[in-house]
């Protein structure tokens, strides 16, 4: 299944948006509006894009690690509500509770973004388990590193998956490191989508630079999964363009590397085929990019900007649930 | 209202709220087809099938994290982790998925979690085995900790926790699923926070709480009848939150305290429970303030080691004779 003309158009433009999104808040934290730590995502674009282009952004459920701003985005979280997360307002989708590694947006079925690599594999399965049990056409997609497979919730949570046939689609975004450490000297066996193998999981290794085969790829994935075929894991090569977090120097990853990678730019791969296939020129992508540019700084950089903070009064709220009667013996208890 | 074992209780509970609401699940290891190492999920395999009635594989953490994941979308598990010694493999998806969700997500997503668990010394079940975790569930910001003394407790609470919004870990103990008392016969739901006075005094206050609440009746007894010492026994059946009015009350009214806890007491109940006497209402007090509690060692496999490791009512009526300079 191949993409019609005008749905690459848009997935162009979503994708450059996640840049410049992305890009605008790396210029945030140098000015100190964001804290904390910050994972962007540059140079990944196609994965999250490709693959919920394929299944159903807002119906499905969609799970991830701190790198999580593009998968929100894609499921359809306000970019203003993100932007404000990340300057800690009270607007903020998580109202400045969250932050850049804890983006939610529970209505879209964006189920979080968690910091404790490996966390979300059980979590995702769990989802499974209940849109199972519920009887549901939903399914879950968690959208991980290639570094977390090293955690044993990667292997107890595939054994489950595939034990009770849930209906889960892991992502594996391969980006070739974990923090500073290249894949091959973390892990005995490089190629991710082979790990799987031993618990009888479909797999598939594909190029996440190239959003177009991600996409195909990802079509035939989301309806294994959705057929219910049990979960299916799919590995996406790729790469980020920046430093882990803001906080990395990115000093352990040769030059040349880096610049093969940047030749294979998501992004700029999509506008020059639409370029030669005659159904977009420079112009229209220059357009495209200031319109872009635009919308981020005088209406989501904005709003972020002119926000309030939370009211420290407030510290204490979500903790628990505010007056559940179960606390107190039931209804009838008052 | 008829007398049931306490491991009837927990089932009976089970038993009722997945009656009650299709949503409510349970899962763990050998929780099926054997029903539970302490049997608390007796015949349920059977009756509800192996859809809701999970029999997990022996992956601690992640059989956790798939309930938490699963009741994001509304299903209630009530998860039983064997014994609470295997609960340090859960802790990650406990404290850092359950506990926190609630507030990362702004409140938007909640995971209304049981986590249930036998703890505590045994026979000789050696180190790994014996553990008491209270404490370190305790200080999870996010998550409340129960813990039955009875029957009734248990029972109530399990149903009161399967509906609360908020994960509620369990903390139930290996000595106690064979004892008996007495249940409604009708529905119950125990609260969740505050504390029960088992037993009215004026002379000192002793608070137990799960096993030490009976060692501190028995205690109780005998203080009365050979000393003369009239005790108060409170049971802490809320871990998290603590009932800071109850123990304020209580020490006000007594004006000593004595807390007995199975654990050790480094950053334990009685810590946390001096500290509140102390902020509370340190000027009612006529004396000090002491801890009854394990030795902080691993616990021995050697029976008389074990037994020495770990306090009992004699201990509860020593010190409180102490406390009395008798
Ligand atoms: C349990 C845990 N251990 C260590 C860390 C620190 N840490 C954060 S990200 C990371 C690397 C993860 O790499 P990968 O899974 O490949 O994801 P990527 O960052 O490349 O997207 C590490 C070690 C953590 N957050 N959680
Ligand atoms: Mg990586």
């Amino acid at each position: 299944m191949s993409l019609k003309i005008d749905d690459k158009k848009r997935l162009l433009r979503e994708m450059l948006f996640s840049r410049r999104f992305e890009e605008r808040c790396y210029e945030a934290y140098v000015e100190r509006k964001i804290g904390g730590f910050l994972h962007l995502y540059p140079g990944q674009e196609a994965c999250a894009h490709g693959v919920l282009e394929a299944a159903r952004p807002g119906f499905d459920y969609v799970i991830t690690s701190y790198r999580d701003h593009v998968h929100a985005l894609k499921c359809g979280a306000d970019p203003k509500a993100v932007m404000a997360e990340l300057f800690a307002k009270e607007t903020g989708i998580c109202k400045g509770r969250g932050g850049s590694m804890h983006i939610f947006d529970v209505d879209k079925h964006f189920m979080g973004g968690y910091a404790l690599v490996g966390g979300p594999f059980p979590l995702a399965a769990g989802i499974a388990k209940a849109l199972q049990l519920q009887k549901r056409e939903e399914i879950a997609v968690c959208f991980l590193g290639d570094a977390a497979n090293n955690q044993g919730t990667f292997h107890e949570s595939l054994n489950m998956a595939a034990l009770w046939n849930l209906p889960v689609l892991y992502v594996c975004e391969n980006n070739l490191y974990g923090i500073g450490t290249r894949i091959d000297r973390s892990t005995a066996v490089v190629d991710q989508y082979k790990r799987v193998s031993g618990y009888g999981i479909a797999a598939e290794q594909i190029d996440g630079q190239d959003v177009e085969a991600v996409y195909a790829a990802a079509v035939k994935a989301v309806k294994h999964v959705r057929s219910g075929k049990g979960p299916f894991f799919l590995e996406l090569m790729t790469y980020r363009y920046r430093g882990h977090s803001m906080s990395d120097s990115n000093a352990y990853r040769e030059k040349a590397e880096e610049r093969r990678w940047s030749k294979r730019d998501p992004i700029i791969m999509l506008r020059d085929r639409l370029i030669e296939a005659g159904k977009l020129t420079r112009e229209d992508y220059k357009a495209l990019d200031d319109e872009i540019l635009e919308e981020i700084e005088n209406e989501i950089i904005k709003f972020a900007e002119e926000s309030p903070e939370p009211d420290v009064a407030e510290l204490e709220k979500y903790v628990f649930a505010e007056n559940d009667p179960w606390v107190n013996g039931g209804p009838a208890n008052g | 209202m008829a007398e049931i074992m306490f491991w009837e209780a927990v089932r009976r509970a089970h038993d009722e709220e997945m009656t009650n609401d299709p949503n409510v699940i349970c899962m763990g290891e050998d929780i099926g087809v054997v029903g539970g190492t302490y049997k608390a999920t007796k015949g349920l395999y059977d009756k509800y099938g192996p859809e809701r009635v999970i029999d997990t594989p022996i992956s601690e953490n992640s059989y956790t994290g798939l309930g938490i994941g699963a009741s994001f979308l509304g299903v209630r598990p009530i998860i039983e982790i064997m014994s609470v010694n295997f609960a340090w493999l859960a802790l990650d998806q406990i404290a850092n998925s359950a506990a926190k969700v609630r507030y990362m997500s702004g409140g938007q997503l909640v995971a209304p979690v049981v986590v249930r668990s036998p703890g505590g010394t045994a026979h000789q079940l050696g180190a790994q085995h014996s553990a008491r975790m209270e404490k370190v569930f305790m200080g999870v910001a996010g998550l409340r900790v129960v813990t039955p003394s009875t029957p009734k407790q248990a029972y109530g609470m399990l149903k009161s926790a399967v509906r609360c919004e908020d994960p509620v870990f369990i903390n139930e103990h290996e000595l106690m699923y064979n004892m008996k008392g007495e249940v409604p016969d009708e529905e119950y739901f125990h609260p969740l926070e505050g504390s029960e006075t088992v037993r009215e005094g004026r002379d000192v206050t002793l608070f137990g709480y799960n096993i030490s609440v009976h060692w501190c009746l028995q205690a109780a007894e005998q203080l009365s009848q050979k000393h003369g010492i009239e005790a108060e026994v409170i049971d802490l059946y809320s871990l998290s939150p603590l009932d800071r009015q109850g123990i304020t009350k209580s020490v006000s009214k007594t004006h000593r305290a004595v807390v007995v806890e199975e654990a050790e007491p480094i950053v334990g109940v009685g810590a946390e429970v001096m500290a509140i006497i102390n902020e509370e209402c340190f000027f009612e007090l006529d004396a000090p303030p002491m801890r009854v509690s394990a030795v902080h060692v691993p616990i021995p496999y050697n029976h008389t080691m074990e037994k020495a490791a770990i306090p009992n009512a004699k201990d509860v009526v020593a010190a409180v004779l102490k406390m009395f300079g008798k």
